[in-house]
């Protein structure tokens, strides 16, 4: 799909926005500090979030991705403070619990025809109930703060080895970004001007640079980050070039339309809310890991809403077909910028959610302008 | 074209007929289909015309009658048997995916592949070729479809239809809601498959459009054959009347 980088301006103008608001009222919002708590803090909603996309993209929902996540966080906990499991099984044994789940709701839809929405509101309710169940002796378990788990949240990147993650991922964008240029003109086909392709490179190049340098001011680049960033970035290559992601896209555009051109409609759907649940429950053992324990409340309150939001303020739209993994990213920034910043204010949780509120209907009124104006270029 | 030689019959059904329930949608009908000819099917709401390009595509099952392709007798009871035949179906609602582009739409379910990658700029190179050869202009064939015009994803479809290397390709009234200049390109579009030496049948209600790039015409009324004309050399007045069943 051609990429024009209008998907993402809302996005980007919000974080803008946000970032100068508080700055101005808050000193401490853009201290290296804040700015570290800050993208730890959004970790595990993006990475529900970006599951939740997968499934968006078809043109469906999850609704259960919250109580997913946290089932699968007390799974986790419950094999490993009560069956004493080794840590490294039970995190394996919560994820693929997360798949299976996925899997259960992929084929109550795909097969039997249950809307998206009613199963996984069934999901919702049901998966809660469960947790409640494991977790009946007690209510809540603590983690040790030694542990495995909790450590996940509590590593950073040495220097070296942040430059040298840096550095290397952007050769290898510029690599790729050379290479298919070579083969396209090799192919005698048109490639954009150079400048058009180097602008990005150099944009996101500058924007990596000084967030690396302002997360050295203070404990470095947190692991969750990189746990986040790559599932971003191989979610958005798997979608943009491989098959299935190919299909993905298809089946949110027009179904019938697929199902005629013999993709295995079913299996992809199944397939697509196995990966939701299975981020969700990703995300669930990362927000464990935050906070070092499981509780009645994890995956609870308005995680799930916050990461159905972030997806549609990255700009993906709730019909499918439309949108890309850096949604997450950028979505869950702005999201998690303004109940940083609210809170830095000492502001009511109130006020926070009425101006998400805002900031969401704001940036689906900004998308749809832009998709008229787009569509009325052509015409 | 036909000058020179006999025309190359590739498909040729016979008394096909269809019931359902109460109504018989076919009843012994039958047309000849040859290479490098457009043979255009009229007939009034209801004639039957829908029911027997199915039949052709194997959507419906005919309750009777016989279909020869490349003169050898051949069963077409699923879609799947009309395409490995090399009978390819545009319908009307062209099946494509507004938010992809030309590329992806047109190797839609047949990507090509390398270790599950796509190969795009293989499939690129090949979309381009195949809309150059029926003159189809697309400024930027990575540009979703949602941004085309009508004639130009209606092109698109047809495009589609000809990378399985078919010999018949059926196009189903594909200048309905077009205006007057996407139509042209469309009608050019089909020249260009006549040139290619395919065999088209076309479906259309409308006869300008007939006229401007059919060699043939085969009217149903009710289900029969009512009559087929050279279009060279046939008045409009004729052909309505067949339609019609106006005593002509």
């Amino acid at each position: 799909m051609k990429r024009t980088g209008l998907d993402y301006l809302p996005a980007l103008a919000g974080i803008v926005v946000i970032a100068a608001v508080f700055g101005v009222l808050s000193e401490h919002f853009l201290s290296p500090e804040n700015l570290t708590n800050l993208l730890l803090q959004m970790v595990p909603t993006g990475t529900i979030s970006l599951g939740i996309i997968m499934v968006l993209l078809l043109g469906e929902i999850d609704l259960s991705a919250g109580s997913v996540s946290g089932l699968t966080a007390v799974v986790m906990a419950v094999l490993t403070a009560h069956h004493h499991l080794p840590v490294a099984l039970a995190v394996a044994a919560a994820v693929a619990a997360g798949t299976v789940i996925g899997v259960l709701h992929g084929l109550i839809f795909a097969r039997l025809g249950v809307p998206s929405f009613i199963i996984t509101l069934a999901g919702l309710i049901g998966w809660q109930g469960l947790l409640l169940y494991l977790l009946r002796r007690g209510g809540t378990i603590n983690l040790p703060f030694t542990g495995f788990v909790a450590r996940l949240s509590d590593t950073w990147l040495p220097p070296w080895l942040s430059w040298a993650l840096l550095v290397g991922s952007l050769a290898a964008w510029a690599a790729a970004t050379v290479l298919v240029r070579r083969l396209r003109v090799g192919a005698g086909l048109p490639v954009a001007p150079a400048w058009r392709a180097a602008l990005p490179l150099g944009v996101v190049g500058l924007v990596l640079t000084a967030g690396l340098v302002t997360l050295s001011a203070d404990r470095g680049v947190p692991l969750l980050l990189v746990i986040f960033a790559t599932l971003v970035v191989a979610l958005d290559l798997a979608l943009r070039h491989t098959v299935v992601g190919q299909h993905m896209l298809a089946i949110g555009g027009n179904v019938e339309a697929a199902r005629r051109a013999g993709i295995n409609v079913t299996g992809v759907r199944v397939l697509a809310f196995a990966t939701c649940s299975t981020l969700a429950a990703i995300g669930g053992i990362l927000a464990a890991s935050r906070l070092a324990a499981v509780n009645q409340s994890s995956g609870g309150s308005d995680i799930l809403l916050m990461a159905i939001a972030a997806a549609v303020i990255g700009g993906v739209s709730l019909f499918g077909g439309r949108g890309s993994a850096y949604a997450a990213l950028l979505g869950i920034l702005v999201i998690q910028s303004i109940t940083n910043g609210m809170l830095l204010l000492n502001v009511d949780s109130s006020v926070r959610l009425m101006v998400t509120g805002v900031v969401l209907a704001v940036a689906v009124a900004a998308d749809s302008l832009a998709g008229r104006s787009r569509m009325a270029r052509t015409i | 074209m036909r000058e020179g030689g006999h025309p190359v019959v590739v498909l040729s059904v016979r008394d096909i007929s269809k019931r359902f329930d109460a109504v018989q949608a076919l009843d012994r009908v039958g047309l000849d289909l040859a290479a490098g000819e457009v043979l255009a099917l009229v007939g009034d709401n209801g004639a039957g015309k829908s029911t027997l390009i199915k039949v052709i595509a194997g959507v419906v099952d005919a309750d009777s009658g016989s279909v020869t392709f490349n003169g050898q007798p051949a069963r077409i009871a699923r879609p799947h048997d009309a395409q490995a035949l090399g009978i390819a179906t545009v319908y009307q609602d062209l099946a494509l995916c507004e938010n992809l582009n030309v590329v992806a739409n047109l190797f839609l379910g047949t990507e090509r592949q390398r270790f599950a990658l796509l190969r795009q700029i293989s499939m690129e190179r090949t979309a381009r070729e195949l809309l150059r050869s029926l003159n189809v202009r697309i400024p930027d064939v990575r540009v979703p479809v949602s941004m085309l015009s009508g004639g130009q994803r209606q092109s698109v479809a047809i495009a589609r239809a000809l990378l399985g290397e078919p010999r018949v390709v059926i196009l189903d009234e594909p200048t309905a809601a077009l205006g007057v200049e996407q139509t042209a390109q469309v009608l050019a579009v089909i020249r260009r498959l006549r040139q290619r030496g395919l065999a088209v049948l076309l479906i259309s209600h409308n006869l300008v459009d007939v006229w401007a790039v059919s060699d043939r015409i085969s009217v149903l009324r009710l289900g029969r054959n009512a009559g087929e004309f050279r279009t060279a050399g046939t008045d409009q007045d004729t052909i309505v009347a067949a339609i019609t069943g106006a005593g002509a």
